[in-house]
């Protein structure tokens, strides 16, 4: 019975592993299709007769599908139906087909069958030699960006979408005995071997379903068709719990220690965007003990003229178009070959109806099973020749066929001409090893099968099958079990009994070493001889290159492209190593292969964020009393991770109203700050004090029990990396406060001292930054509001600026301490932090009225300016000194040990003249507020550029003073009170300040010490 | 309570830091109303959560001697788990190795002050005993797809044949970190910082969302 | 991505638990104020980068947060072995090289 195939005209009556009662429909540059379930949208395109897929890079040449595989280099689609889910550089023989699939050429604006570069390319292409790049975009740097968008349209890298992916990617980490990468013969068998050991395995295979080559072949196991096996493998693997299989899903790189990442696609075979809720890709993140490379090899297409016109194909890929797909892409073929194994594309084409115009055989006598099956199928087998040019411009109309010398390098004999539509090649096989490259091994040469198998790693690898050459069924089979049983034994692991399936005996002859099918004429003059599709680099073109004088294959790449982008020469290495090996009179092996990167096929940037995206980013980590921040309508910074409050609007306050409001009603009454984050490291031990002697630049070792101190913090280099008040809670017992963002620094680096230098110290470092909740509250009316909350005495003489008491404040056992950051009388309130909120509130409470103002950041950085106090990190870069920060009276030279930073403070260009030193900015025109960062001159006349002296670190607005408050560097500044600098800014103003103590306010401390 | 001083502090300060009477504390998910999800939300799912909030945790650093194990084992009921990754776990007690020189003791929140007080009487020598009970909070995690959810979140290897119950590991989870113990096959507990607690309860939920999660109160 | 034994934790961990922290075996010269800037410069500043076998500190940063030190061959990312913090590595580079 005759089906309808709705004019898939290459679609053949019976076969393949489609479901014929499943058509789906699709679209493809803006016109229907039909295909069915279980097509790649590579076979459905083929169906349909659909020749031309792209057009070429460089040259504009109407391209075709050339593979069937991961290898394919013409077919590159963005897919998606709508904005959001677009997705550029998918490969269409590895896009499983769905009904409503949208797919358009990448390759090829504004359109693939009548292309407006098509003219220009062919005069670009005679303008654009290899090392294009590097002779014409380099000059004049200017224009690259006029090339480069051009060069972006014309190269087909696709287009990011322009509206959010909807879809969910996410990522998940797995960790297996064996992961094993494919599922061919090779890969099932090791799964099958290892699983029934009881051994965790993943196998994974980039196609939808397992098999690999079996199943586009017509061989039998077991005296079944290869597929029915493969089907009992998969059903016995799908019931062992410690198995993950993962079709659909391509090992994208192999990293140090046995890391991979395997991109699975979890819906994209049967849907544009992934059904509500699921998981449209996922990531895996794989530790395997054991690896188990069975990825196989691309069957590697021999190189001659025309060689990129629709309808030249991998010998393979034909056979796969009709035996997994029932597909024959096209009427006539013509096969040509350098070995036994591509017989099976003409017995295939022959077996399905279509005419095999001729096998082409590079050999003199080709002998084997299947040279054999072709004979008896009286197939026409033209021997000693080869295919020396393709004709037709968007498909294949025939062939120029000549003789071959016997080292295949010279014409020797009167052309034949054949028409034909198809033209199959097949040079051999190259084994996939580009996983193998990325763990940094280096290929090997291998002259028995003419190509590159994976090279020595430490790594644990094992390799089995095609990739090592070994290219029969049988072998792949065997080297399946033995690499799993190598493993399970290394594994401690007792290796069940596994038979292997009885295969069919196949003689093959010995394949000839042929890559470049010469020409009547010399390369250079001869048509186009495609060596890489998808970068349009020829055999000419490396030719040149080697002419040029590229001896390195590393440099012959980056000179033609070879192998670059998305393609990683997949195709078409070997024979552009083979060619430039010839070039350059040397062998393969000797010339070399470049090597392969990650990813081996691209990955899409969801599955690379996974869900690591919108709110989960980044960590927001919150305070205890957050929700009120926001109840409040704070503003926010990031303070590393913290959320901050930064300020408080009110009403329809601009920021600055706010911050005015906020600093006066602090100065006036009271403020209130969460200082939360502020991190806290509790201290433990007998060296406690020692430790912090150490580590400090000033004297701990008298501080008394219920003290308080500031202490600054440097590295070795002497220069200040982190400040702030450490309080002794008892004799062994301290607090140490870091600044917010500094804080697991500074654990770290009282750890590393303590566990790699001083391991004597008996202290322990513990982090209970999050245990307390600390809220300061600060202005004149501080005491107040702090006695109606408590029953401590809290007054002066019971506790002093820089004391600390335990005490209760509303109700809550609290440590309070009298240290102060804007100079105000403040109190340091904390609390555990599940009872923070529960205090916060009380004192607003009792606050109204003082006027208890909530400030955030912002204010706080303002009061402390006006106090001329450093917040390290802003008034600090890791190039300044206590000294230079104007801060000697921190420093205590005359300790016993020599404390970190002590030395590193005193070398030679620590203690020189002129070093750049914090100084007070007092802007001549009291309004004006310098900008942080803007640099400062002596003369602003000076001719540019300008020898500058220091920069301005911390500038603001005060509204206390009514004036400008800023800090900065300025070279020898500490000896130039009173003298002027200038700021020269971008929009030509040109700010003057006096240099003058930090301090605007309250130089003698008595607002704090009341 | 009546306020202490200072001076009455030998070599560390051992103050109780929880308040008498009425004042309820506020878990870091507080204000995620974990209560209402419970009873509204869904019963069904592959992950539950439950937030085991205000519990007393204290950190023991420690190397200790054959004498002082014998102290804390007195005053804890139970013997250190001195093996790495291990841990112990009563009704009363659960205390989880850290590191050679670090355990992390869970008890009821009140008790924290207990324990604190009577290693500042009994146990001698050099350790440290700090509470954390404000910065820290426990969440417990269930069902039949909770390692599905965690491969998610953490890079250990959580196989049961490599992860235990009983074992304890602390690690990255997510872009934050967490300790985490097998309480049983499909339930873990996870030790996480307050200040992490909303952004892992968040990552949570998203981890959780193909499976299904349910809140338990 | 490394997989780091932690001689405290006994297991192999994730590179993602730990932090690299420079090359191992810089002791803190015992009296610094004795070095001269260009003693204390070489102990500040110079360091090995060897190709092949190199000793490092690193700490298990979100497991126990112990240090410790790794030996690793810088061309092939192999980890030779780990050690604790004051004991001395067994596998060391060939000086005749």
């Amino acid at each position: 019975m005759t089906q309808d195939l709705s004019k898939q005209s290459n679609r053949l009556q019976e076969g393949g592993r489609i479901d014929r009662s499943k058509p789906l429909t699709f679209t493809y540059n803006g016109k229907q299709y039909k295909g069915f379930d279980g097509d790649t949208l590579a076979s459905a395109l083929l169906a349909n007769g659909v020749d031309i897929i792209g057009r070429s890079f460089k040259y504009s040449r109407p391209r075709g599908i050339v593979a069937a595989g991961a290898e394919e280099p013409n077919a590159i689609m963005q897919i998606g139906s709508t904005e959001a889910t677009q997705i550029p550089n998918v490969r269409a023989t590895q896009q499983s087909l769905y009904a409503g699939l949208v797919a358009s050429s990448t390759n090829g604006w504004p359109n693939v069958e009548m292309d407006l570069m098509g003219l220009v390319g062919k005069i670009g292409g005679k303008m654009m030699p290899p090392g294009f790049y590097y002779k014409t975009f380099m000059y004049p740097k200017s224009m690259w960006e006029t090339y480069e968008s051009y060069i972006r349209k014309a190269a087909g890298l696709g287009r990011a979408p322009k509206e959010n992916d909807p879809d969910i990617y996410d990522k998940m980490n797995q960790h297996c005995d064996l992961l094993i990468v494919g599922a061919g013969p090779a890969g099932l068998m090791a799964a099958l071997t290892a699983a029934r050991s009881g051994a965790r395995v993943i196998i994974a295979d980039e196609q939808s379903e397992f098999g690999g080559s079996l199943l586009s072949s017509k061989e039998m196991l077991n005296g079944k068709p290869a597929a029915e096996w493969v089907k009992d493998v998969v059903q016995e693997l799908s019931g062992f719990d410690d198995v993950l299989m993962l079709p659909n899903s391509q090992v994208n790189g192999y990293h140090d220690h046995n890391f991979l990442t395997i991109q699975q696609h979890c819906t994209d075979q049967f849907a544009d965007r992934a059904p509500n809720g699921q998981i449209a890709q996922r990531l895996h993140r794989v530790r395997a003990k054991w690896v188990v490379l069975a990825t196989g090899a691309h069957e590697r297409p021999l190189v001659y003229g025309n060689n990129d016109v629709p309808g030249c194909m991998v010998a393979n890929a034909v056979s796969t178009y009709i035996n997994r797909y029932g597909v024959a892409p096209g009427k006539d073929l013509v096969l040509m070959t350098s070995n036994d194994n591509a017989y099976r594309a003409a017995l295939d084409w022959h077996d399905a109806g279509r005419n095999v115009v001729a096998i082409v055989d590079s050999r003199k006598n080709p002998q084997g099973t299947f040279v054999d099956a072709a004979r008896d199928r009286g197939i026409s087998i033209i021997v000693g020749s080869g295919v020396i040019e393709a004709h037709g411009s968007k498909r294949v109309s025939g062939v120029s066929i000549a003789p071959l010398n016997d080292a295949g390098d010279a014409v020797v004999g009167p052309i034949i001409k054949m028409a034909a539509d198809t033209v199959a090649t097949s040079g051999g096989w190259s084994p996939v090893i580009h996983l193998s490259c990325h763990t940094g091994a280096r290929p090997v040469w291998n002259d028995e099968i003419l190509g590159f198998t994976p090279g020595a790693t430490y790594q644990k690898q094992l390799t089995a099958g095609a990739i090592n050459g070994a290219f029969s069924t049988a072998q792949a089979l065997s080297e399946g079990v033995k690499v799993a049983s190598d493993a399970l034994s290394q594994l401690g692991l007792a290796k069940s009994d596994v038979a292997l399936p009885e295969t069919e005996v196949v003689e093959e002859g010995k394949a000839m070493a042929l890559f470049h099918i010469p020409h009547t004429k010399p390369t250079s003059k001869a048509p186009k001889q495609f060596v890489d599709y998808q970068n349009d680099v020829t055999a000419a073109g490396i030719e040149l290159a080697c002419r040029e004088g590229f001896e390195s294959i590393e440099h012959v790449k980056r000179y033609t492209a070879m192998g670059f982008g998305t393609d990683q020469g997949k195709l078409g290495n070997i024979n552009g190593m083979a060619i430039a090996a010839k070039m350059l009179n040397q062998t393969i092996p000797q010339t070399g292969t470049t090597i392969f990167r990650p990813n081996y096929t691209p990955v899409t940037f969801g599955a690379i964020a996974g869900r690591d995206c919108g709110e989960l980013f980044d960590p927001e980590r919150y305070t205890a009393m957050h929700a009120w921040h926001v109840e409040h309508g704070a503003k926010f910074e990031d303070v590393g991770q913290w959320k901050r409050a930064w300020y408080y609007p009110k009403g329809n306050e601009t920021m600055q109203q706010a911050l005015d409001r906020e600093c006066l009603a602090t100065r006036k009454s009271v403020g209130i700050l969460d200082a939360s984050t502020l991190g806290k490291i509790d201290i433990q031990g007998k060296d406690a004090r020692e430790f912090l002697g150490r580590v400090y630049t000033n004297a701990w070792a008298k501080l008394p029990v219920g003290k308080c101190r500031y202490g600054l913090m440097c590295g070795e280099d002497g220069m200040v990396f982190d400040d702030g008040v450490t309080s002794c809670l008892a004799e062994n017992h301290f607090l140490m406060t870091t600044t917010s963002g500094g804080a697991a620094r500074v654990l770290s680096w009282l750890e590393i001292y303590h566990q790699t230098e001083w391991p004597e110290l008996e202290v322990y470092f513990n982090s209970v930054t999050d245990h307390w909740s600390t809220m300061t509250i600060s202005g004149p009316n501080s005491r107040k509001l702090l006695e109606k909350l408590t029953d401590y005495d809290v007054s002066k003489e019971n506790m002093a600026f820089m004391d600390w008491k335990p005490m209760t404040v509303a109700g809550v056992p609290a440590r309070v301490f009298r240290i102060s950051f804007t100079g105000e009388l403040s109190f340091e309130i904390n609390v555990q932090a599940n009872y923070g909120l529960h205090v916060w509130k009380a004192l607003f409470e009792h606050g109204e009225e003082f006027n208890l103002t909530p400030y955030g950041t912002e204010t706080m950085h303002i009061l402390r300016a006006e106090k001329g106090f450093i917040i390290a990190g802003q008034d600090t870069d890791g190039s300044v000194h206590p000294f230079d920060l104007g801060m000697s009276w921190a420093v205590s030279m005359q300790k016993p040990f020599s404390f970190i930073g002590k030395r590193g403070m005193q070398r030679e260009d620590c203690v020189r003249e002129n070093r750049k030193q914090l100084v007070g900015l007092k802007t001549i025109d009291p309004k004006a507020v310098l900008p942080e960062g803007a640099q400062g001159v002596l003369d602003p006349k000076a001719p540019v550029p300008m020898p500058m002296v220091g920069h301005v670190t911390s500038s603001y607005w005060s509204a206390n003073l009514n004036r400008s408050v800023a800090m900065g560097f300025v070279k020898g500044g500490l000896n130039k009170m009173g003298e002027r600098v200038f700021y020269p800014l971008a929009d030509g103003r040109v700010i003057e300040a006096e240099i003058c103590s930090p301090v605007f306010l309250d130089p003698k401390g008595e607002r704090q010490n009341v | 309570m009546s306020d202490v001083t200072v001076e009455a502090m030998e070599g560390k300060l051992v103050t109780d830091q929880l308040p008498t009477g009425a004042i309820v504390g506020e878990s870091p998910l507080h204000h995620s109303d974990l209560a209402s999800i419970a009873k509204k939300g869904p019963q069904q799912g592959g992950v539950h959560f439950h937030e085991r909030k205000l519990k007393g945790l204290l950190t023991l650093r420690c190397a200790p001697s054959a004498e002082q194990l014998a102290v804390i084992e007195s005053l804890l009921g139970v013997a250190l788990p001195m093996q790495p990754l291990t841990s112990v776990t009563t009704d009363a007690i659960s205390v989880r190795w850290m590191s050679p020189d670090e355990w992390l003791i869970i008890v009821a929140g009140e008790q924290a002050f207990e324990i604190e007080t009577q290693f500042q009487e009994k146990l001698t020598g050099h350790y440290a005993l700090v509470n954390i009970s404000g910065g820290t909070t426990i969440l417990d995690v269930s069902g039949s797809h909770v390692v599905d959810m965690l491969k998610k979140s953490t890079p250990v290897d959580l196989h049961a044949s490599e992860f235990p119950v009983g074992k304890v590991v602390s690690t990255v989870f997510a872009k934050s970190g967490a300790t985490i113990c097998r309480l049983a096959d499909d339930k873990f507990e996870l030790v996480v910082r307050r200040s992490f607690a909303d952004y892992l309860w968040l990552w949570i939920q998203d981890a959780s969302r193909e499976y299904g999660l349910v809140v338990k109160a | 991505m490394f997989h780091i034994y932690c001689p405290h934790c006994c297991e192999y961990r994730e590179e993602e638990e730990f932090h690299a922290a420079g090359q191992s075996h810089i002791a803190r010269p015992l009296d610094p104020d004795a070095c001269t800037d260009k003693e204390w410069g070489e102990y500040m500043y110079f360091r090995a980068n060897p190709r092949g076998i190199h000793h490092e500190l690193w700490v298990h940063a979100a497991g126990c947060r112990k240090f410790f030190n790794i030996t690793r061959n810088t061309q092939t990312y192999e980890i030779k072995e780990v050690y604790k913090v004051g004991e001395k590595p067994s596998v060391v580079a060939d000086e005749a090289k």
